[in-house]
């Protein structure tokens, strides 16, 4: 596929002078230095393909913002350069720069005319962007008495009313409400078969997973990963926790299925071994049954005295979305002043409720309810399995529910 | 950049449009302020002022010429000032479209330009009809307005631009230019005539590039007079300089601009 995008060594500079006749002074040819520097992007570089799906996650003031600007072209990089092959549209920040006097139908004009279209174009799209907008007779009101999501709506159907051939969306979607969310991911998804690549800044991480083939983690205003979506993601889950807690590792591995395995903390307590066992014959299952009793068995030991120990387990499936997650704290079972050198064994029995496919425990070692305050280890997908449907009848889903159909016929 | 720009033409027009229709929503009376409020502030000089002045106009013995004499001068000045004023914070104004939109910035200032224009015609055609209830029938020497408009909103547009990049920065500018633009005003033969003015402070007066340019709508308007075309030469050559220097910060200063917003 042809690359639509290429952004090569792109930094961004804003430099602050301590006066400003000499930031005038330079524009003449002088060359004085300014004062302070804040470098926002740093020398990146990637190519975004047809109907790539890219997203830009990281913290904030990572420089995600800022580079979308450059992308779009509102904001100049201070070297480096970007090629686009087509049409860009963006929705950065909140509307499009609406005029609050003016109604929806009027601003469409307006910005629709910034944006490169012709008023006769924005004419044959009115209807079209009226419909999608769904914001009914607030289309022919100012848009100063918009609900901040009004306005997100009616910049997103301008923004789309046109397939471009990048599609640049930064956060905006977060204020819509789930209707139009999901209305707008659809409109997304379709842009991206139909070939449209798509850069998306977003801190859901669902999102991410759902949509993007691609992910970008930026970190102080450089690339720090780049790759497929669970493996960035996870990256950048240990790096969140890593944040709180200093003396920190990270590793990855990728396993011969593809499961990607993240191993992170500060390793005062480690996990020794995870199993997934018949809960009768006590046998290791690499392939579980639906309906069967299952036992998953850890052994952990710690090397320093630690004050509390919660052992947390979050359980996927192949696309990274949430089957099942619980930890000890919610289940009140935190363990109390452990002392170096213990082993602690904790058994999970369970019902293999799930549906066929393939799962994995990602099982973490904490002090509280969340891992930000001390992540002792944190394992995704550490244990992988897959799931079949043997005896049972034929069913579709991830979950299995204990179901059966009661029919009676009458006359 | 100016290719860019002729891409954007037919927005530029129909912004005008838009211009002129959003200035006045929200009001009753419309479009009509734009020409009510010039006319307001002619008869208010010409009320206070007319018994003063009646006597020193040269050359005219009219009740109706000091009022004729006011409403060119004013017409002409307020075309300069409605340039110069709107461009200087067109860039802040517009702010948060240059934040979101990737588009020739330089379509603002000229949206401004076109939109104060077609204004200016609308309050010459107002200022028209008033004459002929003075009495006083336009003649051909209203063409020599045309290098007037012309010259002035050149100069307004030149200078207001770089005004408007430098604003962005320093914000000041804006706040001294309403200051100044007073002063300037009254350093201009508009509502006074050039002759009351004391020894002292006629070469300043000389100096100001509005005041042969005021001069020639109030020889055109009043007298039916051709302007002076040599007189015209310093208003040629500051506009000229500022639509270059206004080019060249504007340049330098576009990869900023956003920036600093």
């Amino acid at each position: 596929m042809s690359v639509v995008l290429d952004i090569s060594h792109v930094s961004k500079c804003y430099a602050a002078y301590r006066s400003n006749l000499q930031r005038f002074a330079n524009w003449f040819g002088a060359s004085i230095a300014p004062e302070s520097e804040f470098w926002a992007n740093r020398d990146i570089s990637f190519q975004v393909k047809q109907g790539e799906a890219l997203a830009l996650i990281g913290q904030n003031g990572a420089g995600k913002s800022t580079l979308l600007k450059i992308i779009t072209g509102t904001v100049r990089p201070t070297s480096g350069s970007v090629t686009v092959a087509g049409r860009i549209s963006a929705i950065l920040e909140l509307g499009l720069g609406f005029n609050s006097e003016f109604t929806g139908r009027q601003n469409i004009y307006q910005a629709g005319g910034l944006m490169g279209f012709s008023q006769a174009e924005l004419t044959e799209l009115m209807p079209a962007i009226e419909d999608f907008a769904e914001i009914g007779e607030f289309f022919d009101q100012p848009t100063r008495v918009y609900s901040s999501g009004m306005q997100a709506r009616l910049a997103f159907a301008l923004a789309t009313a046109k397939r471009p051939d990048v599609l640049i969306v930064d956060e905006v979607l977060s204020v819509g409400d789930s209707y139009f969310q999901h209305k707008s991911f659809d409109r997304i998804r379709q842009f991206k078969q139909e070939g449209t690549s798509i850069i998306l800044v977003t801190h859901s991480l669902g999102d991410v997973r759902a949509l993007c083939d691609r992910v970008i983690l930026l970190d102080k205003g450089t690339v720090m990963k780049d790759g497929a979506p669970d493996e960035v993601v996870d990256y950048y889950n240990a790096m969140i926790a890593e944040r709180e807690n200093a003396k920190m590792t990270v590793e990855q591995k990728r396993n011969q299925n593809g499961w990607l395995n993240t191993r992170s903390g500060s390793f005062e307590v480690v996990i020794d071994s995870i199993m997934l066992l018949d809960a009768k014959t006590l046998d290791p299952v690499n392939t579980a049954r639906v309906g069967q009793q299952l036992l998953l068995k850890l052994v952990a030991h710690s090397n320093q005295d630690i004050p509390r120990l919660v052992l947390g387990y979050m359980l996927r499936d192949r696309a990274g979305h949430v089957m099942w997650g619980t930890n000890t704290w919610h289940t009140k079972q935190v363990i109390e002043n452990v002392t170096a050198g213990e082993k602690i064994e904790y058994d999970l029995p369970f019902t293999c409720t799930l549906g066929p496919g393939s799962y994995a425990f990602s099982p973490t070692l904490v002090s509280s309810d969340t891992h930000l305050e001390n992540n002792y280890e944190w394992q995704d997908n550490a244990l992988v399995f897959d799931v079949v449907n043997v005896d049972g009848t034929f069913f579709i889903g991830s979950s299995w529910l204990d179901a059966k159909f009661m029919i009676s016929r009458q006359g | 950049m100016l290719k860019s720009v002729w891409h954007y033409r037919h927005f530029i027009l129909a912004s005008i449009r838009g211009d002129l229709r959003g200035r006045f929503a929200r009001s009753r009376l419309g479009a009509f302020w734009f020409i009510l409020h010039p006319l307001a502030q002619a008869l208010i000089f010409s009320i206070v002022l007319a018994e003063v002045m009646h006597a020193r106009m040269p050359n005219i013995d009219s009740r109706a010429a000091y009022p004729i004499y006011l409403l060119s001068g004013m017409a002409a000045w307020g075309l300069f000032s409605e340039i110069m004023n709107r461009s200087i914070g067109i860039f802040i104004e517009q702010g948060s479209a240059m934040k979101k939109i990737s588009f020739p910035k330089l379509c603002l200032p000229l949206i401004i330009w076109g939109s104060a224009l077609i204004n200016h015609v609308l309050l010459l055609a107002a200022i028209a009809v008033i004459f002929l209830f003075f009495g006083h029938y336009p003649g051909l020497a209203w063409l020599y307005l045309i290098p007037g408009m012309l010259l002035i909103s050149v100069m307004a547009f030149g200078i207001g631009v770089f005004l408007g990049v430098l604003n962005v920065f320093v914000r000041d500018v804006a706040q001294f230019m309403t200051v100044f633009m007073q002063l300037w005003f009254w350093f201009t033969p508009i509502v006074y005539v050039k002759s009351v003015v004391p020894e002292k402070f006629r070469p300043l007066i000389e100096l100001n590039p509005m005041t042969p340019l005021v001069n020639l709508y109030q020889d055109a308007l009043l007298l039916n007079q051709a302007p002076s075309w040599p007189s015209l030469w310093p208003a040629v050559v500051i506009g000229g300089v500022a639509v270059v220097l206004s080019f060249v910060v504007f340049r330098r200063a576009s990869p900023e601009l956003v920036d600093a917003l």
